[in-house]
């Protein structure tokens, strides 16, 4: 079929299965729901791959016109170029993976139909946003990942014990969403304004045309603006602290939500806008030092948290702040790059941990587990391929594009790449920690946890170890030049008609035995810290303080930089105290005294006139021939 | 054509008019004061049949057929409005057990 055809077939298969689960799911044995969900995506996926591989041209498919007014035509229309297929393997790959391991987590749950319906519909959402051709279906798919994911975070909201903070953690994660959500539509509508359209393609050939004149604030505007909503989609400061307790949620639901796909749409804002963000460099310096910022500050908390997830989620955070590195640099490639290898091992840290959770009988506090290598051994061994993988370890995916990442900071000023490489060393720091307390050393839970500990069943290690694989060999799809001069930088050359026309890559200028260094002094770094990490907690056997016995730095990053408790005080509680006061003098005293007091005049009115309803049939009667009488003397006496 | 020979042998509009005109009365003060649904409903009877009496005689001293026409209406209508009115009525006798209108007093706001 062409890619005409299959096209929305991608996108539709997805919303069929949401659509069957949902309304038919409740006659449906479990093994069926979850069938249904797991294969549609993965027939979307091997449809997408086929697409991938017939493309030579982008390919606009139009489906409906949403709206038609006089000047602005806006259609939901699909766009299928190297970029958006990209995205969509990556979405519906590791989508259909983690549909398949939650059949296996799930299994015990009583909404088991409800959570497959809800990951359909955010896997719908989400091809909606990348396959979209305009800002406006980008904008579609942004609000509906938004729900989904506000959907699943608060999936337990009635658990007797954590139901009421897994409903706090959902509304969190939307109300902070929004406030990107904002920035992005003022873009769209600043879009607009300036271009008079919404169309990638329209846009892209009005901004590269040699006659066009730069708007300067303008396009600082809309590219602050759409990066507004990025960092509220891809968690990064201000609006990052939803993400950590967006863990509140299933963990599938972390690993696909919050840390392969949906925090990556910011990510995929950006590089679809490129040919915007090189017109406002004052924004690209903004992006990069938040980028910076957040990487640091988000690997900072990671060091001395205890709950398995979170140290992940700050982990996820920390990653993205250097993919915003990366865009701010303009390395739009590096960023795919990075994005696609952290999809593979992000997700397979966070199924990891699943498993781990699902052994531990639900116990998600490091300092209780222990000793888990010889009881899962499957998961112990891709975990600890996912843990090289995210540190930079020689040789697996994250060395290539963290490191491709680390030469582009480099090129630009050696401060920065310092500061980069100091936050690369912290993930490995913190990256180490949480392994070897997880799996080495002695079991630290209850007998009772220790009894039940079992390997996971095999449709949740099998997704473990095809992201194991594909997180070992993941590097070879943009390998540098240095080794291979033919395959080199495979996904650089993909997508050379997204990017506008930067030079295609600043590490080819520097010298290669520049590139050997900084590949050394990586490897060097990562392998140090796996040495020392090894020597404190597995050897010396040391093990995280109570939390009563933190001091210095140690309790300004457990209790994660007092973030929320600031903007507690300085959002929350400033709303609180006005809607309080707003109750109080506005609401009672002037509001419910008038909606009140219309009602009691109809109330006393209706008390009056349904005196005249006696329900005798004679005074009706009397009444009507009075009206009659009255009016014929009426027009006796006109006349 | 009966009506026309009475007209012709002398007796004039106005003995017509005064006496729909009474009929009517009867009828109005009959569903004003009885409190006998069924002498309600007779009375209802009463008021269009000193219409339809009215009518014929405006026609015939018109000369024109047009309202004699219409008279046949009336009573067909009427006719259907009774058997509608009986078998309220019925029901709500077996409702009530009286036929006093005086009763039928759930209208009461």
């Amino acid at each position: 079929m062409s890619v005409e055809q299959l096209l929305p077939l991608v996108l539709l298969l997805p919303l069929i299965g949401g659509f069957v689960n949902g309304v038919f799911g409740n006659k449906l044995p479990k093994t069926v729901i979850g069938s249904i969900a797991t294969l549609l995506v993965a027939a979307s996926f091997f449809l997408a791959l086929s697409i991938f591989f017939q493309l030579d041209k982008a390919v606009e498919v139009k489906l409906f016109t949403i709206i038609s007014l006089e000047g602005l035509n806006l259609d939901a229309k699909l766009l299928a170029d190297n970029l958006s297929i990209w995205m969509t393997l990556i979405i519906t790959g590791i989508g259909s993976l983690i549909h398949l391991f939650s059949m296996g987590y799930m299994s015990h749950d009583p909404g088991y139909r409800k959570f497959f319906t809800y990951l359909n519909l955010f896997i719908f959402s989400m091809l909606i946003l990348v396959l979209g051709s305009n800002y406006f279906m980008l904008f579609f798919g942004w609000e509906g990942v938004g729900i989904c994911s506000y959907l699943l975070i608060g999936f337990h909201y009635s658990d007797a014990q954590k139901g009421f903070l897994n409903g706090i953690a959902a509304r969190k994660a939307f109300i902070m969403n929004r406030v990107g959500d904002l920035g992005l539509l003022i873009g769209l509508f600043l879009l607009l304004k300036q271009f008079g359209t919404l169309e990638y393609s329209e846009i892209a050939a009005i901004a590269t045309a040699d006659d066009f004149v730069n708007p300067t604030w303008m396009l600082f505007g809309i590219t602050m603006c759409l990066f507004i909503g990025a960092t509220g989609k891809s968690a990064q400061i201000p609006l990052f602290t939803w993400l950590p307790d967006a863990m509140a949620g299933p963990t599938p639901v972390s690993a696909l939500i919050h840390a392969a796909t949906m925090v990556t749409a910011g990510i995929f804002l950006t590089v679809r806008s490129n040919y915007l963000f090189e017109l406002a460099p004052d924004t690209k310096t903004v992006m990069l030092y938040i980028g910076l910022a957040t990487s640091l500050v988000a690997a900072f908390i990671a060091l001395r948290q205890n709950d398995i997830k979170k140290v992940l989620a700050y982990s996820t955070v920390s990653q993205l702040g250097l993919l915003f590195v990366a865009l701010g640099l303009g390395a739009y490639t590096a960023a795919m790059f990075h994005v696609t290898t952290h999809a593979f091992f992000k997700a397979l840290l966070f199924l990891g941990s699943g498993s781990v959770i699902h052994a531990m009988s639900d116990e998600q506090d490091i300092r209780k587990m222990g000793g888990l290598k010889k009881y899962i051994p499957t998961t112990h061994w891709t975990f600890l391929i996912g843990t090289l993988a995210i540190t930079g370890f020689p040789l697996l995916s994250g060395f290539y594009s963290k490191d491709e990442i680390l030469g582009y900071a480099f090129a630009e000023s050696i401060p920065l790449y310092l500061v980069l490489m100091f936050s690369v060393l912290l993930t490995a720091i913190y990256m180490f920690r949480m392994y070897f307390l997880v799996f080495h050393g002695e079991f630290r839970g209850s007998e009772e946890q220790k009894h039940h500990l079992h390997e996971s069943p095999a449709n949740m290690t099998v997704p473990l170890i095809i992201l194991a694989v594909l997180s070992v060999f993941g590097g070879v799809l943009n390998l540098p030049g240095l080794f291979l001069h033919d395959q080199a930088h495979y996904m650089t050359h993909l997508f050379e008609h997204n990017v506008a026309g930067m030079d295609l890559i600043h590490m080819e200028h520097l010298p290669s035995s520049t590139i050997l260094v900084l590949m050394a002094v990586a490897v060097i770094s990562c392998l140090a810290v796996l040495l020392v990490s090894y020597q404190v907690y597995v050897k010396k056997r040391s093990l995280p303080k109570e939390d009563a016995q933190l001091t210095g730095w140690e309790k300004v990053s457990a209790n994660k930089l007092y973030i929320d408790e600031i903007y507690n005080a300085l959002f929350v509680r400033p709303v609180e105290w006005l809607s309080e006061k707003g109750y109080r003098f506005f609401e009672v005293a002037i509001l419910n005294g008038i909606v009140f007091g219309i009602a009691k005049g109809f109330e006393t009115t209706g008390e009056v006139v349904k005196k005249w309803q006696s329900g005798q049939v004679n005074w009706y009667v009397l009444w009507m021939i009075s009206g009659i009488v009255g009016l014929i003397i009426y027009y006796l006496v006109k006349i | 054509m009966v009506l026309a020979t009475m007209l012709e042998s002398g007796v004039s509009l106005e003995f017509y008019i005064i006496l729909s005109t009474i009929l009517f009365t009867i009828g109005v003060l009959g569903v004003l004061i009885r409190r006998n649904a069924i002498i309600i409903l007779m009375c209802v009877e009463l008021m269009l049949n000193a219409v339809n009496l009215l009518m014929a005689a405006f026609s015939t001293y018109h000369g024109t057929g047009d309202a004699q026409v219409f008279v046949f209406f009336i009573m067909v209508v009427a006719a259907a409005e009774a058997t509608v009115g009986l078998s309220i009525l019925v029901l709500l006798y077996r409702n009530r057990k009286t036929v006093d209108v005086g009763m039928f007093n759930k209208l009461k706001g």
